[in-house]
């Protein structure tokens, strides 16, 4: 690895720099109409992860759907989007031009759904691997699946033999012990985990008297989610052998580095692209001087290193 | 192919935000406005926003405001060979409309578009239209003191009604339409008609033959979904420039949710802000959340 190098790769993907983005965080078709080429031009990020698509079209939760916190933001979006047939027919072709590997977020309520969602998906050559949203409850079992290691692991089984692109399973940061259900997808075949995803949470509008989103509650992200996330990737990392996809709350290089340091091989940027949309360029331009400033040589030094 | 006047394009943003100073800020009844000067950026066009967060004091003690602010700009001007400079009108109504309410000239602040879609010509809102109906009411008079400008400029007739609560909530009126002449509603009576700005708008239309006119509105959600339906009522075209909460203003948060009058919802940063009445179900979900 040349010095300074912030060259990595997860799960086989080479990858120019460790920044990715958090799905749901950055729609690079709506940005591409908003911004122009430039978007293309100065993708900000070395891998883009889709938003989560589901079976069928969904209009997302009603208003309102979002609300400002200390250092941070609660959403109920609800998962808006064109379902399969419509992401697979108008938005993957575009998405597979952006320059930089795809993988693609799907979500489901059973595993009869997520195997078509994940045999379509993987079908596509321009997609690199596929991010398992398991946040949603199963509707056999009433469970959340990414809350019982049991149902993460019997979910990533059934899945794993449908394709050999890489799976990914995004985890929830609303249990006691992340570390277990990582372990469950790791068991079941799961060649990465990412997370965390948003900390459950409501907004009160005390002048109305009532809760302010529209579905009553919501997720919380942004440097607010920050220290919980870092103690969570510290502790999955610990406990699974493959590589971690660490995010919540990161704003620049510093943040992106100590992600690393607790254990993360790559990183992703979220809320933060809200506030700056060229955030995720931002944090790789700046990677590279945060390295040098601890004494690390390159990029594969740090991910190496060990917290004391 | 030549681009038709008659349907002009948006301008786009640059991509990413950029950091712009503050030229000047000053009250005005009740109000703040404030200049910011735009090196990179093109000009906004009619019904465009921008996303606003002061480069110091953002996201600082206490943590809030951290979002940036969605506001239209309320008047921009350009000199040859310059940048623009954009003038913004205010209400402090919270930490984010505070903060940028209280930035001093010399400062900093961060600036993101022009974003959204633009005000349509009348005769592309309805082909018939002898000239525009402008309401406005409270900081929403911004969006419309930039398209009554441009409508002069065209040679297109406007007329324009402003509502205001009270004098103390009524900044703008002279710094943004000088001795243009606009009729006034101050639900307190102070000045002009007693009562809503929407009471003005029913005497034009009833006055006017409706199917000539072309009416154009922002404002309270209240006042613009009282605009949406006398327009719908009488069948006159209607466009609204609508407030949501928004976290980003390029169509990556999926918050500024609006419903569609066929159902779903539209993401309105970059569907709208500005919409047609009858392209919605209603405007009052667009309240603004944060301040």
């Amino acid at each position: 690895m040349a010095s300074g190098s912030l060259a990595t790769e997860i799960c086989g993907i080479e990858l120019a720099g460790p920044v990715l983005n958090g799905s749901g965080t950055f729609d690079a078709l709506a940005a591409r109409r908003v911004f122009g080429d430039a978007v293309v031009d100065e993708f900000p990020f070395d891998c883009y992860v889709s938003k989560t698509i589901t079976m069928h079209p969904r209009p997302g939760n009603p208003p309102y759907r979002l609300w400002e916190t200390p250092s941070g933001m609660i959403n109920s979006i609800g998962l808006p989007g064109p379902g399969l047939d419509g992401f697979l027919d108008r938005d993957l072709a575009e998405l597979g031009m952006l320059g930089v590997p795809l993988i693609v977020s799907v979500m489901a309520d059973q595993v009869e759904d997520f195997t078509v969602l994940v045999e379509r998906v993987a079908a596509r050559d321009e997609v690199a691997a596929i991010e398992l949203n398991v946040s949603c409850p199963n509707v056999h079992s009433g469970l959340i699946v990414g809350e019982q290691p049991g149902e993460a692991e019997a979910l990533v089984r059934a899945l794993r033999p449908l394709t050999k692109k890489p799976l990914i399973v995004k985890l929830t940061p609303n249990v006691a012990n992340p570390d277990e259900v990582a372990a469950g997808a790791e068991r079941g075949g799961a060649d990465a985990v990412s997370m965390i995803n948003t900390v459950k949470a409501a907004a009160i509008d005390p002048d109305a008297n009532r809760a302010w989103l529209g579905v009553g509650g919501g997720g919380l992200s942004g440097p607010a989610v920050r220290p919980i996330a870092l103690a969570q990737v510290r502790a999955v990392s610990a406990a699974v052998d493959v590589p971690v996809i660490g995010m919540g709350g990161i704003t620049d290089a510093e943040s992106a580095l100590e992600f690393i340091l607790a254990g993360a091989r790559v990183v992703a940027v979220g809320t933060e692209n809200f506030r700056n949309p060229k955030a995720g360029r931002e944090v790789t331009e700046g990677l590279a001087a945060a390295l040098r400033r601890r004494g690390f040589d390159s990029l594969a030094e740090a991910q190496a290193s060990t917290l004391s | 192919m030549a681009a038709d006047p008659s349907r002009p394009v948006r301008p786009r943003a640059p991509f990413g935000r950029r950091l712009c100073e503050v030229a000047e800020s000053r009250p005005t009844g009740g109000y703040r406005i404030f200049t910011l000067v735009d090196e990179a950026g093109p000009e906004p066009a009619p019904g465009q926003f921008y996303m606003l967060a002061s480069a110091e004091g953002w996201a600082g003690e206490g943590g809030r405001p951290y979002l940036p602010r969605a506001v239209s700009h309320a008047r921009f001007a350009r000199f040859p060979g310059g940048p623009v400079r954009l003038d913004f009108l205010v209400h402090d109504v919270g930490p984010g409309t505070a903060r940028l309410a209280g930035m001093e000239p010399g400062e900093e602040c961060w600036v993101a578009g022009p974003f959204g879609g633009r005000f349509s010509l009348p005769r592309s809102l309805n082909p018939d239209a002898f000239g525009a109906i402008l309401v406005g009411g409270g900081i929403g008079i911004a969006p419309m003191a930039v398209l009554r400008r441009e409508l002069v400029d065209r040679g297109i007739p406007s007329r324009t009604l402003l509502g205001f609560r009270d004098r103390a909530h009524s900044g703008g009126i002279d710094e943004l339409f000088g001795c243009e002449e606009t009729r006034l509603a101050f639900e307190d009576g102070s000045s002009g008609h007693e009562g809503y700005v929407t009471d003005l708008l029913l005497q034009l239309l009833e006055g006017d033959d409706a199917a000539s006119a072309a009416v154009y509105a922002c404002g309270p959600p209240a006042m613009v979904e009282a605009v949406r339906k006398i327009c719908i009522e009488r069948g006159v075209p209607v466009e609204l420039a609508l407030e949501s909460p928004m976290a980003c203003g390029y169509g990556a948060c999926f918050g500024c949710a609006v419903p569609k009058a066929a159902g779903g919802y539209l993401r309105l940063c970059i569907d709208g802000p500005v919409v047609r009445g009858d392209a919605i179900a209603s405007a009052m979900a667009g309240e603004p959340a944060v301040g």
